[in-house]
């Protein structure tokens, strides 16, 4: 229980301190860009942008700094982050959810897919150690694990969209079919979204096997492994009941720190495939200076990887009995 | 006595590994035999192979312990155990011959609970419905004085001295013929050492299986022992009945060996510690392998590498012993 | 009755093919690291790619045929022996910007990656040596740098001062880039912290940061190599990354803002094909050569990793 405690205590800190971020990194800009930002556009721009602004920033110029921050606090813990400039005069929270699923979508179901793969194809690769599948992969995977994601999505784009023509290269879906649940939407949505997908896997699923692979060499020299030899128990019984399921476990925990790498990769290759997603959606925000909508991403960026370490610490203490009785 | 055919029997048995210095003789055609139900223990220092025979004897060998069988048999039961194939082996493995290994925190896959361990196991071997692998798990378990509960336990749930007794219970689960223990004590306090061994031999009496014990403490087994095996540096340097090895030690390191600690009840003499150290198996020293170090030592024994000789009924490779075959 | 164990006072047998276990002397520190580098293949084949990189960042004036920013060519020719990769939409030799912008990415990736690690040295080694209260600030403050998304924190900071030069964006990824590092060393140095050697030098009375400096680091140099690695592994794709969506400086010179100005030209889509692929070839294979030496550091850190020595029978 302590153990689950501090997890959340965790969290609360780090999502107060990417909203302290927001509202501090305005002003600790040089020439403290939220009072210049607000001196430029007031008069220029109507009421309710404004309003946007000030809320993004928190500034009023009547309050003092932690007054500002308490107020800025207090809004946003009322899910009030303002009007966005970009996608006027909609709601910051609307649009930010309306891009949500798009990401969600790719990004989630591809990392997810990637991970159990890329462990997969580690644990047979370490199990037969010195084979085809070992002397060749992980080189290989070491290299593409360095491909920057948006180069391979030129080269994806270059490839499938331009020289065969087989895969469309940009967006979400045809802009000329109608948003429906119909089958020709979804099935658009799903060729749209073959070749961001591949990119996505390709470069994260080396991470993955490497990571996976080394953790069950580790594992193959540890003494409950010979014992399950010595027991009789078939092979494929003690890879996966024995090795599979420890040499998983600091993978996990991996999982959470890799998500960095996730964020980023699925930001450009949004950016590459103009694909409606979060990252996308960052980016405009950024070329608009829209900075209500972009805190608002940025804050939903953080609470999406918090989330997926709590799903990540929930699978570590379902596999490992060791992780339940914590103190 | 009629001679019973011996239980377990190794001929020639040699093992090396590759390494960046070349290949490495960890065990150095290695020859005994063992009856049924007799209790012989191997000792050794650190690094003369007694492991890597262990688990060349259960066909084990792998990460850490490296290497491959090079030559010589294993005959246990009949069959030589160097030529079967995995499958053949895996019909043996656990009926009739199980292991126990040096620290069951190890030993013992963290993730499983010691009930499903178990019945791995016996699924392995058996068509034993569950009903029926839960009444064996937990009948051998009583054996060992472990209440039946804790088959429901994580390994980390139990104490060391529990552990380990709850991995022998896992060796008797099929009454094997022969058991064979890797330092199955060293990671118990000197308390639980004993009790743990005072067990094994009770269990030995009641269920009749052999037993290979190999350990690093030669006073453990002094009094349990039937026959004691000492090694060096990959070879067998004296095998004899305990007793007898105990009382009258031939090999100069055997000597040195029992030198090394004091007997509570014997005279208070000095300590004497054995100089050097063993030697690098990847270049063995010429002759005899102890000669560096040896109080007794000759010109001949750097020149020639002595043979096993049997000198009444206590086996020896030691120069000094070879004009005495008996 | 019980008596001490066998193993009588002696050194350990020598275990055959295991990575030295006593702390190296700080002389032989280097000395062995070369000879763990000459011998893994991995570590060779990335060492050669990153001199290869160093050579074109050194003298970029002697290799290259052009300057990068003369537009004095014909717009979009395609790969010829005069231009190996064609020119770009405003009439430059590919080939010459892409020499002269190995300069800036090698210098973001070693820069940051360097700050990085210092600091991360400094955090973990720290935290694990003062331990208490000071090492769960110190835990606290690395877990959360470690969880937040650097890149988005990235762009949200650029994206309030546009056009970031190349050295707000090397201080900003390496004042970010340290959390993985500063763990990875906190839990090395925590282990070794309590190993005999420590002891004894305290015992000898020297002081702390004699005690760190001189006892704990050397002990830890593969650990802060490898960490050094990943980091600037990560800024040259980070750095590549930012440049290539805008946020920094158009007109300096460096493969992610060839990127850039290749995407916003359309070169793809206008058959530039060179234009728009090969800079990412160039971050990609400097990437590749970091990449390929952290593989190999790992594997000389910890040698059940190495691949398996044949038995060769006589």
């Amino acid at each position: 229980m302590t153990f689950v405690l501090r997890r959340l205590g965790f969290f609360v800190v780090t999502l107060w301190a990417a909203i302290t971020l927001n509202f501090l990194i305005p002003r600790l800009m040089p020439g403290n860009a939220a009072v210049a930002m607000m001196a430029r556009y007031r008069g220029r721009v109507n009421p309710d942008a404004l309003h946007a602004l000030e809320i993004a920033f928190g500034v009023n110029n009547h309050q003092s700094l932690l007054s500002a921050y308490f107020s800025y606090l207090g809004n946003i813990g009322r899910g009030r982050f303002g009007t966005s400039l970009t996608f006027f005069p909609d709601t910051v929270s609307h649009q930010v959810l309306q891009a949500l699923p798009w990401t969600l979508g790719l990004v989630g179901v591809t990392t997810i897919l990637a991970f159990f793969l890329g462990t997969l194809i580690g644990l047979v690769s370490a199990w037969r150690r010195g084979g085809v599948l070992d002397g060749v992969l992980p080189p290989i995977f070491v290299i593409t694990s360095a491909f920057p994601y948006f180069w391979l999505a030129l080269l994806a784009i270059w490839l499938f969209a331009i020289k065969l023509g087989w895969l469309p290269q940009n967006g979400g879906y045809d802009y000329t079919t109608t948003v429906a649940w119909s089958w020709t939407f979804v099935g658009d949505v799903i060729r749209h979204s073959i070749l961001p997908a591949f990119t996505i896997l390709v470069t994260s699923i080396g991470g993955w096997i490497l990571t996976m692979r080394n953790n069950v060499i580790g594992v193959l020299s540890e003494d409950y492994v010979r014992m399950a030899r010595a027991k009789g128990l078939h092979p494929w019984r003690i890879m996966w009941n024995y090795a599979g399921r420890n040499a998983i476990l600091p993978n996990l925990t991996g999982f959470a720190m890799s998500l960095g790498f996730v964020v980023s990769g699925a930001i450009l290759v949004e950016f590459v495939f103009n694909y409606p997603g979060v990252g996308w959606m960052l980016l405009q925000a950024v070329e608009n200076q829209d900075y209500a909508l972009m805190q608002a991403l940025f804050l939903l960026i953080v609470v999406a990887v918090l989330f997926a370490i709590l799903v990540a610490d929930a699978a570590t203490a379902m596999l490992d009995p060791r992780a339940r009785d914590v103190r | 006595m009629t001679e019973h055919e011996p239980l377990l029997e190794v001929r020639d048995l040699s093992v090396a590994y590759g390494s960046d210095r070349g290949p490495v003789v960890a065990v150095d055609h290695v020859d005994f035999e063992l009856a049924r139900g007799e209790f012989l223990a191997i000792v050794g220092e650190s690094g003369c192979g007694k492991s890597t025979l262990l688990f060349a004897l259960t066909r084990l060998l792998g990460p850490p312990f490296s290497g491959e069988i090079i030559g010589g048999q294993i005959i246990f039961r009949g069959r030589n155990m160097v030529t079967l194939s995995e499958r053949q082996l895996r019909s043996i493995r656990w009926r009739e011959l199980a292991v126990v290994m040096q620290s069951a925190m190890n030993a013992l896959n963290p993730v499983l609970t010691v009930e499903a361990q178990m019945r791995d196991a016996c699924k392995a071997h058996s068509e034993m419905s569950d009903d029926e692998i839960r009444r064996r798990s937990e009948e051998v378990l009583r054996l060992v004085a472990i209440d039946p509960m804790h088959l429901r336990s994580y390994p980390h749930q139990l104490s060391g001295g529990m552990r380990q007794r709850a991995m022998i219970a896992m060796a008797l689960l099929f009454t094997p013929e022969l058991v064979v223990m890797d330092e199955p004590t060293s990671a118990l306090d000197v308390v639980a050492q004993r009790s743990l061994i005072v067990q094994i031999k009770e269990l030995q009496a009641k269920l009749g299986f052999a037993v290979i014990f190999v350990t690093h403490d030669m006073s453990l087994v002094s009094h349990f022992s039937d026959r004691l095996m000492v090694m060096y540096a990959g070879q067998i340097a004296e095998l004899g009945k305990t007793r007898q090895v105990f009382d009258k030690p031939l090999h100069p390191y055997t000597s040195g060996l029992l030198e090394a600690f004091p007997s509570i009840h014997g005279p208070n003499l000095r300590l004497t510690g054995i100089p050097g150290s063993p030697p690098n198996l990847a270049r063995p020293p010429a002759g005899c392998r102890f000669s560096p170090r040896c109080p007794h030592v000759t010109a001949i024994c750097r020149e020639r590498e002595p043979h096993l000789v049997d000198v009444e009924g206590d086996a020896v490779r030691c120069v000094l012993y070879n004009g005495r075959a008996a | 009755m019980s008596a001490p164990a066998i193993t009588t006072p002696l050194a350990p047998a020598p275990a055959a093919g295991s990575g030295p276990t006593e702390p190296q002397p700080r002389t032989t520190v280097g000395a062995n690291l070369l000879r763990a580098v000459l011998h893994n293949r991995k570590a060779m084949a990335g060492s050669l790619l990153l001199l290869f990189f160093t050579v074109l960042a050194i003298f970029p004036g002697q290799i290259a045929p052009d300057d990068p920013q003369a537009e004095i060519y014909l717009p979009g020719l395609g790969p010829s022996s005069h231009h190996w990769f064609g020119t770009t939409s405003y009439g430059q030799d590919v080939l010459s910007q892409l020499i002269w912008g190995t300069r800036q990415s090698l210098l973001v990736a070693v820069a940051a990656g360097g700050l990085a690690t210092v600091v991360a040295v400094l955090v973990g080694v720290s935290a694990a040596y003062l331990g208490g209260l000071a090492d769960g600030f110190l835990s606290l403050v690395t877990d959360v740098i470690l969880v937040i998304p650097i890149f988005p924190l990235v762009i949200v900071i650029a994206a309030y001062e546009k056009n970031a030069g190349l050295l707000t964006l090397t201080i900003v990824l390496g004042a970010l880039g340290w959390s993985y590092g500063a763990r990875q060393l906190r839990a090395q140095a925590l282990s070794i912290r309590n190993r005999d050697f420590v002891d004894v030098a305290r015992v000898r009375g020297e002081r702390r940061l004699y005690v760190i400096v001189f006892e704990l680091l050397p002990t830890m140099t593969s650990l802060i190599v490898a960490s050094f690695l990943g980091a600037a592994l990560y800024a040259v794709l980070a750095a590549a990354g930012l440049q290539f969506i805008g946020l920094g400086d158009p007109n300096a010179q460096s493969w992610g803002t060839m990127l850039y100005w290749a995407q916003n030209n359309e070169a793809l889509g206008s058959g530039l094909v060179y234009w728009a692929i090969m800079p990412g070839v160039c971050v990609a294979l400097l990437g590749a050569a970091f990449a390929l030496m952290n593989y190999a550091f790992d594997e000389i850190s910890n040698p059940a990793l190495r691949p398996l020595p044949k038995l060769q029978r006589r």
